[in-house]
This record gives structure tokens, C-alpha cells and sequence, in this order.
């Protein structure tokens, strides 16, 4: 591809989030006729590099050229002017209009100052068929699609633009397969036709088949660029692998297969189409990890235990009795004792306008009231210890919460849930976003609380985490747990292959997580 | 060829509003002592069309997931400009027409202004910008009084060809000449995509801050429409707060009825007119029936609470439950 003349370049992006690097004088760049893909495991910057390529977040440093010639975007409406266009992950249509709405949006055709509706049906209806989706109906309201449909008017609408960069992330992940197919087929109709392609996926067969170029990122910068087809998948994941250990662990026990029934254990948990089939257990004193990309599940399924999903199918059991947990007040109840630390702090974690002392008793106030009048001594010594077990630093109780840093937010919502000394602790990705030192008073507590007797079910989306914390972890891909892996397997290699579902050498499938755990102390 | 019904799914809402009127005022007409006349037409579209303005200036803030509690103020301020103003000869009351439409304006600019650029919530703004209407009304009219010029009210609340009710001439007229051309400008569907999504709308390159500012501008202009209305129903003006907040609670009954979602992005302004008809309407069915007018308020209250939880039943299908706190 060195001959060919980059219609695009970014040279020397960098972008910080807080403390975060998320790129870090990051390369690319574009060439017409051909399908570039980017991979990366999760975080290693590919979501914030084509954000700054389609407007969304403006570099701190570096610069873009197109055609030669230096552009700067501040909005994804000027990316789209210059031909750059973006299919988002997260759709970016409007729910209540109606197809052909949202298919001409960024520019509807125009008639005397109004939008011309019989031009706008033509535009969308040849944009659907170039989609090869001509069986959606035009006048149908976004929000009544089923999201595959969805994901197919989101590319409809993107060429309807007449991109010149056309930018998938993602894009397949809710098609089905018939759709998958006919999109292939489009991509590759595009490419003959001049467009440059940019596509972002976690399915090695697709790149397989598409790509004819490939950028590797980790941690924020390209790694590693290459002809398509001339690595194989071992050394892809290779190249993704090699980030720092920069965390520090607690040691991980040495236990004898442990013979305890477990505390918390899911047969056959199905829901939509996000849930397929999971069963799983966790006994008292183990750590068990979900890992996998991002979004496979891991979310909903800790949702599923905490009650808050309905029309969930399958059984949960506590104690090996089946339970029905109808509510988050109901998960947290003594029978069942359970606690959700959750992905984010600020909507689902905390009232940030409220103090420091109120957000930390919320969760434990029944416990700490007689007739409905909170005793403001009990509900003292429990803060008190909650505190000092966490070293939550603040300048006072009855400070906004809203007001501590990241990190302390964090701890935060985690001495309210233990405030219930729950039985069960489910958390969902809580070091994202906090600093290395708190991450590390984290990971010591979590093998403390297990010590002490609690089941342990911990997403996250940073393997080293899961690496350093699980004694076993499950693998997430499409709703369903494709592999577990216990102690000494628990390797980068293992996770980051699992979590592409590839299926390696001696990468076999194992069944469910029906295995007690092993001693994993490697 | 299934156009048909996706277009009925689009207006069922208005279609609902539109039957639901036509019902109560066949009742009406039919228990009234005068019966179906031009007369007993003409009153009830006079009264009919105030708050057909004020609910369609609701609208279109609504639309933008908004709600303006202001719409009943910018139209009692109105009320009050209009009697001192309207009156002359024929320049002098043209340009009275324009100044008091130009305020109405420039009112709902404030607004939109306000919420759009300051980023303040538009219950809260409005409520604040409200009490300052109302404070201009009141010095402007601190006793209910003033004039209005007689020739053009009484042409404009009497009726054409001896049967039609000029007011609903103008309405159809301000329908065709205001809320068309909004409905099917870019900057109305961007007022539309930024009430249903407001994310997806900045990421498809929407001009999203342009499409909700006109609406608000828009609706205080409506509401001067109102305003000027009511002047010439009642050849005077009053600043008179409970009525102002009156208009503004009934104007959010008569948009729920007429099938606008208070979550934004869905419904119509001509849905919230025969909602507005319809919840005026409805009103006066206890006077046909002989009811004690005091009952009036609580039976009003009854069907704008009736009318708001018809809204919630979507809330029964979420399967997610973190989804009802979005």
C-alpha cells in the first residue's frame, strides 16, 4: 500500500481524559480503494482515535491532513462536510422519526425553503436499496425497528452522505448473519467505487475477509501496521498483548479445591437477545472474574442477579436454594445479602449533591433505624469504621460527595454497600476512570472481603485486573460464557484470545463454570 | 402500498384528539338550549381558539422535550400591550398588531435563550421568566382596562359569509402561515430529533441549538397571537395571574390530549388544537348540564391528570428497569 497516496493522515494525536492517556502520538493514515482495519484490545485507544477523525473529540495535540492540506474539526457536522463519515457503536439515530427522517438528517433535500418529502423518500429508498435493506419501509419509525434493522439504516444514512472516508466501529455486532453478508458485499461495492473504509471490528474473520490493511493499537498508539494476511492470529494477539503491568496484586490463595456449596450460582440465564444461557457459580472466598469486550453481556448479566431485568428466563440460586429476586431491594435484603458496586459512579452510584455521611448510609439505613428514625450514633460508628477500612479521604462528612476526587467517589460507593456486610459482592468495571494507588487499595480489599467469606463476581474490562485478582474467570463472547479459565491459565494470551473467539491450539473450549476452583498461585 | 398506515400510526394521536372533540361537541350542541346555531358555533370557537394558540405554543417547546410555563404570562403580558397599543387608525393599529407580535417574540427568544445557551433547565426558566411577564403586565395594567380598535376585533371574533367563525379562519390561517412551514423546515426537524434524542441528533450534524430556539421564539410568538385574541374578545386588557396560570396548565392538558409526548420529539401542533378544543369543550359540558360552576376547576383538574397518565403506559414494557429513570 506504500505507493498509493493517503487520501487522510493523522499525525502525532495525542488525547488525555483527566489523567488518562487514551492516544498517544498516534498515526494513521487512509488510502482510497481500500478497506483499512484497526485492531486492538479494549482501551487501547481505537473508539478515541475515530472520534477525532469524525469530530467528536478534538485532539489535545497532533494534526489531520486531507488532501494534502491541514483540517481541523469541530463538530461531527464539519467531519461530515469533508466526507468523513462515521457508523458509531452507540446508533446515532432518532428514535421518533421515521426512517427516511433520519436518513437524510444531516441534509435533507429542500423545496422552497421546506424539506421536499417525495425527494427525501427517493433519497432514502435508494440509499436502503445501495444497503441492500430495500425490505425497510421508509415511512417506519426508528423506534419500532429491531436493532439489527436499526444498524442497517444507520449505514443506509451513512450513504446517503456520499462519504469519501467511510468509518465502521463496530458496526456488525447486532447484524445477523444474512445482514453481515449483504453488508460485505456493499463494503466491497464501496471500495471498487474509490471510497477509503476504515473498519473496527473484534471478529478476525471479518477482517479475514475484508481488510487489505491492518493497523494494530495498544495503549494509545499504532504498534504495527501490515498487509492483510500475512500475520497469522497468534501474532495478532501478540502485537494487541504488552501492556505495562503497572499494577500491583495482593497474592492470590493457595486453597484446597474448595468443597463448600456455592453462595451464588445462575443456571441457564437467558434474557433478549443479550443473555444467552449462563450458568455459573461462585462459592464463599473466591474471586471469580467476567471478562471478554466490552458489552458482551458482563453488564447485564450482573444486572440479572441484582433484579433489575424482567422477563429474565433460568433460575438463580442462593445457597442452593432458587431464589426470585424481584428487585434491588429485594437482592440486597439479608436473605440474600447482595451488593452491586456499579459501572458508573456518578448516575448509578451516587447522589453527588448530596454529603459525603448521606450517601454513605443510604444503602444501610434501614439497618441503622428503629420506627423509621435513623440512630444517628449507630449510623456514626459504622461510618466511622467504613472510613477508616477504606481510607476514604475527605475533608469532611458532610462535604458534597460530588466534590472527592474519582477515586474516593469510588470508595464511596463501596463502603455504602458494605455498610450491609453483604454475603455476595458484584461489581461491575469499578477501577475505570480512578487512579493507580486507589486501584491498588481495591484490589487488596477485594481479596480481604473474600478472605473473609465473601463471593466475589468482578467485571472488568482491564485484563490485567482479571489477571491479577480472579481465581477464575469467565469469558463473555455474544451472551454467552465461552471459556473459563482457572488459575494458571488466567494469561493475557488466554483472555485476549477468548475474548476474539478464536479458537486456538490448545485454546479448547472448556464447558460451564461448573469446575470448583483450583489452587492458583502461579 | 402500507403508506396508508404508517401515516395513520403518525396521526393517530391527532386523529384520537380530532374524535374525541367532535364527541364532546355533538354533546354539547345537542344539551345546549340554543342548540347546533352559528351563534352558539361562534362562542365556543372564540373561546375555543385562545387556548388552541397558547397549546399550540406549548407544542412546539414540547416537541423540543422542553415545557414552558411561561406561555400563560407571555399571553396575559400581551393581553395588556394590546390594550393600549391596538387602537387608532388603521397604521397606528397595524403597527400596535406588529409590536405586540414582536414582543411575544422577543419573549420567547428570552426564553429559549436562556435555556438553550445559559443551559438552565426550562421548568425553571420559564417559571422565572413568567413571573417577570406577568411583573411588566401588571405595570402595565395595574387596573383591567384599556381599548382595542372595535372595527378589527369584531371582525376578526365575528363570522364570515354569516356562518363561519373568523376566529378559526385565523387560526387556520396562523396553522398554515407558522406551524407548516416549521414542521417541515430543517430547523423543526431539528427541534424534533433534539426532543427524541438529543445525542443522536448532535452526532448526525443536526443544527440542534438553531431548531430549539426557533421553537421557543415561536411559541411565545403564538402566545402573542393569544394574547391579542383575547384583547380583541374582550376589548380590554387585565393582567390577571390567575388566569395567565390557568391558560399555561391547560395549555399542557390540551397538548397531552392532542397527542404530544412531554418527552419530546413526537406529535403535532394541529393534534394540540383539537386537544384544545376538546379540553374546552369538555369545561363547558357542566354548564349545558346545569352543573354548579364551582365543580368547574376540580373536573378540569380531573381530566388533565386522566390525560397525563395516559402518557405512562409505555413505562409497562421496559424490560430493563434502570430504563424508567432514563
Amino acid at each position: 500500500m506504500d505507493g498509493a497516496v493517503p487520501l487522510f493522515r493523522m499525525e502525532g494525536i495525542s488525547k488525555r481524559y483527566g489523567g488518562v492517556r487514551a492516544l498517544e502520538k498516534a498515526e494513521l493514515s487512509v488510502t482510497p480503494g481500500s478497506i483499512h482495519a484497526i485492531l486492538g484490545e479494549n482501551g487501547a485507544g481505537k473508539s478515541t482515535l475515530i472520534k477525532v477523525m469524525a469530530g467528536v473529540v478534538a485532539p489535545d495535540e497532533g494534526r489531520m491532513m486531507l488532501d494534502g492540506s491541514e483540517v481541523t474539526f469541530a463538530s461531527p457536522a464539519a467531519a461530515n462536510q469533508a466526507g468523513i463519515v462515521c457508523i458509531f457503536q452507540e446508533l446515532s439515530l432518532v428514535p421518533e422519526l421515521s426512517v427516511a427522517d433520519n436518513i437524510v438528517i444531516s441534509d435533507p433535500p429542500k423545496r422552497f425553503g421546506m424539506i421536499d418529502r417525495k425527494a427525501q423518500r427517493r433519497v432514502a429508498e435508494e440509499a436502503l436499496a445501495r444497503a441492500g435493506a430495500a425490505d425497510i419501509h421508509p415511512l417506519a419509525l426508528v423506534k419500532d425497528l429491531p436493532l439489527s434493522r436499526r444498524q442497517m439504516v444507520e449505514i443506509a444514512k451513512a450513504l446517503a452522505r456520499k462519504p469519501r472516508i467511510l468509518i465502521l466501529d463496530e458496526a456488525t455486532s447486532a447484524l445477523t448473519a444474512a445482514d453481515v453478508a449483504k453488508i460485505f458485499g456493499v463494503l466491497k461495492r464501496l471500495r471498487s467505487e474509490g471510497l477509503a473504509l476504515l473498519y473496527i471490528s473484534h471478529r478476525m474473520n471479518e477482517i479475514a475477509e475484508l481488510a487489505d490493511q491492518c493497523t494494530v493499537f495498544r495503549n494509545g498508539r499504532n504498534v504495527a501496521s501490515y498487509a492483510a494476511g500475512t500475520k497469522g492470529d497468534n501474532e495478532v494477539v501478540e502485537l494487541m498483548i504488552g501492556r505495562e503491568y503497572s499494577h500491583i496484586f495482593p497474592p492470590k490463595p493457595v486453597r484446597a479445591p474448595a468443597t463448600a456449596a456455592p453462595v451464588l450460582e445462575a443456571r441457564k440465564l437467558s434474557w433478549t437477545d443479550r443473555l444467552d444461557n449462563i450458568s455459573l457459580t461462585v462459592s464463599a472466598g473466591e474471586v471469580v472474574g467476567l471478562g471478554g469486550l466490552d458489552g458482551q453481556g458482563q453488564r447485564e448479566l450482573l444486572l440479572a442477579f441484582f433484579g433489575v431485568l424482567r422477563g429474565l428466563s433460568g433460575q438463580i440460586l442462593i445457597d442452593g436454594r432458587p431464589v426470585a429476586i424481584s428487585s434491588p431491594a429485594a437482592a440486597r435484603d439479608d436473605r440474600i445479602g447482595m451488593a452491586l458496586i456499579p459501572e458508573d459512579r456518578k448516575t448509578e452510584g451516587l447522589m453527588l449533591p448530596m454529603t459525603v455521611r448521606e450517601n454513605l448510609s443510604f444503602a444501610a439505613l434501614d439497618r441503622l433505624s428503629r420506627a423509621g428514625i435513623i440512630d444517628r450514633a449507630a449510623e456514626q460508628r459504622l461510618i466511622d469504621d467504613m472510613v477508616a477500612l477504606l481510607a476514604i479521604k475527605t475533608a469532611g462528612l458532610d462535604i458534597p460527595v460530588g466534590a472527592l476526587s474519582g477515586g474516593n467517589q469510588q470508595k464511596v460507593v463501596i463502603a455504602k454497600w458494605l455498610m450491609r456486610k453483604p454475603r455476595i459482592i458484584l461489581l461491575n468495571d469499578p477501577t475505570r476512570g480512578i487512579d493507580v494507588g486507589t486501584k491498588q487499595e481495591l484490589y487488596q480489599l477485594m481479596r480481604k472481603l473474600a478472605d473473609q467469606g465473601a463471593a466475589i463476581l468482578f467485571y472488568s474490562t482491564d485484563y490485567d485486573e482479571l489477571i491479577g485478582c480472579c481465581d477464575r474467570v469467565l469469558v463473555l463472547y455474544d451472551g454467552a460464557v465461552k471459556r473459563e479459565l482457572v488459575g494458571a491459565e488466567i494469561t493475557e494470551r488466554a483472555l485476549i484470545s477468548s475474548a476474539l473467539n478464536i479458537h486456538g491450539e490448545e485454546m479448547a473450549v472448556t464447558g460451564m463454570a461448573k469446575t470448583p476452583a483450583r489452587g492458583a498461585d502461579a | 402500498m402500507k403508506d396508508w398506515r404508517y401515516w395513520l400510526a403518525e396521526q393517530r394521536g391527532t386523529l384520537l384528539a380530532f374524535g374525541i372533540f367532535i364527541v364532546m361537541f355533538i354533546i354539547y350542541t345537542s344539551n345546549h338550549p340554543a342548540g347546533f346555531t352559528a351563534n352558539v358555533v361562534q362562542t365556543a370557537s372564540n373561546k375555543g381558539v385562545l387556548l388552541a394558540f397558547v397549546a399550540m405554543a406549548q407544542t412546539l417547546v414540547v416537541i423540543t422535550a422542553g415545557i414552558d410555563l411561561s406561555v400563560g404570562m407571555i399571553f396575559t403580558l400581551t393581553n395588556c400591550l394590546a390594550s393600549w397599543l391596538v387602537i387608532g387608525t388603521g397604521i397606528e393599529t397595524a403597527f400596535g398588531v406588529v409590536a405586540v407580535l414582536g414582543t411575544g417574540l422577543l419573549c420567547g427568544a428570552i426564553n429559549g435563550a436562556i435555556v438553550i445557551y445559559g443551559r438552565l433547565q426550562p421548568i425553571v426558566t420559564t417559571i422565572a421568566t413568567g413571573a417577570v411577564y406577568f411583573g411588566i403586565a401588571l405595570l402595565l395594567r395595574p387596573f383591567p382596562g384599556g381599548s382595542v380598535n372595535e372595527d378589527l376585533a369584531d371582525a376578526l371574533t365575528g363570522r364570515l359569509f354569516g356562518v363561519v367563525p373568523a376566529s378559526l379562519v385565523v387560526l387556520l390561517a396562523v396553522v398554515l402561515v407558522v406551524w407548516v412551514p416549521f414542521s417541515r423546515s430543517v430547523l423543526g426537524r431539528a427541534a424534533y430529533a433534539a426532543g427524541s434524542s438529543e445525542m443522536a441528533a448532535y452526532m448526525s450534524g443536526v443544527p440542534i441549538r438553531r431548531g430549539k430556539f426557533t421553537a421557543y421564539a415561536l411559541a411565545g410568538l403564538l402566545a402573542a397571537i393569544g394574547g391579542l385574541f383575547l384583547t380583541f374578545f374582550t376589548y380590554t386588557g387585565e393582567a390577571a395571574y390567575a388566569s395567565g396560570n390557568a391558560y399555561t396548565l391547560f395549555s399542557i392538558a390540551a397538548v397531552v390530549l392532542g397527542g404530544v409526548s412531554l418527552f419530546g420529539g413526537k406529535g403535532s401542533a394541529i393534534g394540540a388544537i383539537f386537544g384544545a378544543l376538546a379540553f374546552r369543550t369538555i369545561g363547558d359540558l357542566l354548564f349545558v348540564f346545569d352543573f354548579d360552576p364551582l365543580w368547574q376547576p376540580l373536573f378540569q383538574g380531573v381530566i388533565l391528570l386522566i390525560a397525563v397518565s395516559l402518557g405512562a403506559f409505555a413505562l409497562f414494557r421496559v424490560r430493563n428497569r434502570l430504563e424508567w429513570f432514563l
